[in-house]
């Protein structure tokens, strides 16, 4: 990958630049923060002219290296008011990688109120007016981008909450089927939006097969690689069967799954929303228990879940939504909860977010407990429109908290929690409260050795030993956001060493490089290390790393346990 | 002594959700297992109340044991 491409919003140019030096090294997550850390003033307005969008695919992106299908997009974000990368499948980051795209700037904004599309092509990027899609669903402007061009273009879209600017907005990827796959957390879909662009469609023409230094070498890898992500009983078997909505019985055992706006860690129809309900559904009904959402996959933990009819009515239909809706909001039917979640996609906003915030607004009384009709009819009606009413749901958790005077509010640095209660996982409250990203659950798995037994174990309901766990998989995290590579594979990851062994191969096979574990490592510290500073000069200081003092006045049932977590043994998360 | 025993995800396969029996005093989480014929090295986690433990666990009246196979998920 050898050219960058920026787009210039405000004058509606475009150049096509050389990699610089600095940069020739970096991919996904580690590029976007690079650039965003360098190029976008920290204390600029989200939504201003001096943000950026920056897209670019992972280092093996664009080869034949399994599950390396991840996109990820880079900004300061509108929710967090600090650095974001967010990480997305679909086709789009192998055919940009392909065509020798290292990364997509996108930056300025339009004076007037003119929307566009834009394409990129192995040339340039062409920037259109568009009014056709303006208004409208995620799911009808990819149809209307097929249509245009063909069904090989990659696309990236906004819904109408994009258009509408809220922080719970999210940017869509078009998948294999032409459904929806999503840069989900931080309010990225609202930069898009400020920016004007609706759409960004990638013509395919012209790719061609990456250079790699040492073909071989790499396929031998890449052999090696696939066999251990077919070996483990996460990658080779669990996800493909259950997905990820496995973990709601998971979780819910282990007495940490937030219900009703985290005021219990244990749901009483956990079993209507699980993900073994899930699968039954599934196959009954002739869906699709496996499903993957890039070229490449091996490990496919996506789904088609249908309706009674057998008519689609979402894919990736993941624990995090599942969690948040069923247990969080309280709807226990998951046919209701598969129609938000395509609804979700459809309009353009976080499924964790989203939800979370619906369960602060249940509190505050602005509709019943569970009521999914009339959260769909919100969603529908108020968000998209943007009524008055709509634009407070819009701004998120904290936003309707705020506005309505709810203390229980779920948030660091303004970003809702997902789907783990940090009291009982204590390893998870410490990525919340020191992630750059915000409450982020995949910033620093800790599930992964707090409660599934992989990489170790870690006893969930003791201080001892999280932040260090929390800390080595926060730096392993943003190494491998970097590949391009699904962060599924760090189940394979930890539990078997010559797995980091065959990514470390595929990557010097490509490059030409020695890298070493070693090299690896400072990479993530290194990305972990440039987030915090702009993050810090953003305005977000020590103090913003900490969890709601809900947690810690009030015991969560079972376990009856409070977040107590001394402060400065949190603070010690940043010696390195 | 009384437990109950709860089987998740592909340990439900020809077995069953959730059971009420009856075990002798000192039996262990292993005893279950063997019962089940369901390996050691098939097991990804075991919960005790809600609780990790091992699978030489001794269990007590009225205990909860939870199991589940290696699976995963973000």
């Amino acid at each position: 990958m050898h050219k960058i491409y920026r787009v210039n919003m405000t004058d509606l140019t475009v150049k096509v630049e050389p990699v610089p030096q600095a940069w020739a090294g970096l991919g996904g997550r580690a590029l976007t923060s690079t650039i965003v850390a360098s190029e976008v003033p920290p204390t600029c307005h989200p939504l201003g002219p001096n943000n950026k969008l920056v897209f670019a695919p992972g280092l093996l992106s664009g080869t034949s290296a399994a599950n390396a299908g991840r996109f990820s997009c880079g900004s300061k974000s509108p929710l967090t008011g600090g650095i974001k990368e967010s990480s997305a499948g679909g086709t789009a980051s192998r055919i940009v990688a392909r065509l020798g795209i290292k990364a997509i700037i996108i930056e300025g904004k339009p004076a007037g109120d003119t929307w566009y599309g834009l394409v990129v092509t192995k040339d340039g990027v062409t920037i259109r007016p568009e009014t056709e899609t303006i208004g409208k669903g995620n799911f009808a402007v990819v149809q209307s981008v097929n249509q245009r061009f063909t069904d090989d273009f990659g696309v990236i879209s906004i819904g109408p909450a994009g258009e509408n600017l809220m922080a719970i907005a999210n940017i869509s990827v078009k998948d294999p089927d032409s459904r929806l796959r999503s840069f989900g957390r931080g309010g990225l879909g609202a930069v898009m939006g400020a920016k004007k662009v609706k759409f960004i469609a990638v013509d395919p023409e012209g790719v061609t097969n990456l250079k790699l230094a040492d073909p071989d070498k790499f396929k031998a890898a890449n052999v090696a690689f696939v066999q251990m992500l077919n070996a483990h009983p996460v990658t080779g078997q669990g996800l493909k069967k259950f997905g990820t909505a496995v973990l709601i019985n998971v979780i819910n055992e282990a007495g940490g799954l937030p219900t009703r706006n985290f005021t219990a860690g244990q749901c009483a129809h956990h079993d209507a929303i699980s993900g073994e309900t899930m699968y039954d559904t599934i196959v009954a009904r002739r869906g699709q228990p496996s499903h993957k959402c890039s070229l490449a996959c091996q490990v496919q933990c996506s789904q088609v879940f249908p309706d009674k009819d057998g008519n689609y009515v979402t894919s990736g239909f993941e624990y995090e939504t599942i969690w948040a809706l069923g247990a969080d909001a309280m709807i226990d039917d998951l046919d209701v909860i598969a129609a938000l979640d395509s609804a979700m996609d459809d309009i353009g906003v976080d499924s964790i977010e989203t939800p979370v915030m619906f369960a602060v607004a249940m509190e505050a009384g602005v509709l019943p407990w569970g009521d999914g009709r009339r959260m769909l009819q919100l969603l529908r009606e108020d968000v998209t429109k943007g009524t008055p009413l709509g634009r407070i749901l819009g701004g998120g958790t904290a936003h309707v908290g705020r506005s309505f005077g709810v203390t229980r509010v779920p948030v660091v640095k303004n970003q809702a929690i997902p789907a783990y209660d940090p009291r009982p996982i204590k390893g998870i409250g410490v990525t919340y409260a020191t992630s750059t990203m915000g409450a982020d659950h995949t910033a620093g798995y800790a599930i992964a050795t707090n409660i599934l037994n992989v990489g170790g174990k870690v006893d969930p309901l003791k201080n001892d030993g999280q932040v260090e766990l929390s800390r080595n998989l926060q730096i392993a995290t943003a190494a491998i956001d970097s590949t391009g590579l699904c962060l599924f594979i760090a189940f394979p990851a930890l539990d078997m060493p010559n797995c980091l062994t065959a990514v470390i191969d595929m990557l010097n096979a490509r490059y030409g490089t020695s890298l070493t574990a070693d090299d690896v490592v400072a990479l993530g510290k290194q990305v972990l290390k440039v987030e915090h500073e702009f993050n810090l000069a953003a305005g977000l200081g020590p103090e913003t790393d900490r969890l709601p003092e809900f947690f810690e006045l009030e015991p969560i049932a079972p376990h009856n346990v409070k977040w107590d977590m001394d402060r400065k043994e949190l603070a010690t998360f940043w010696n390195f | 002594m009384l437990i109950t025993v709860k089987l998740f995800a592909t340990f439900r396969q020809g077995r069953f959700k959730e059971d009420r029996r009856d075990i002798p005093a000192g039996a262990t989480v292993a005893d279950v297992l063997a019962s089940l014929a369901i390996t050691p090295p098939e097991v990804g986690m075991v919960f005790v109340r809600g609780r990790h433990a091992e699978i030489d666990r001794p269990l007590a009246d009225g205990d909860v044991v939870s199991l589940f196979p290696l699976v995963g998920g973000g």
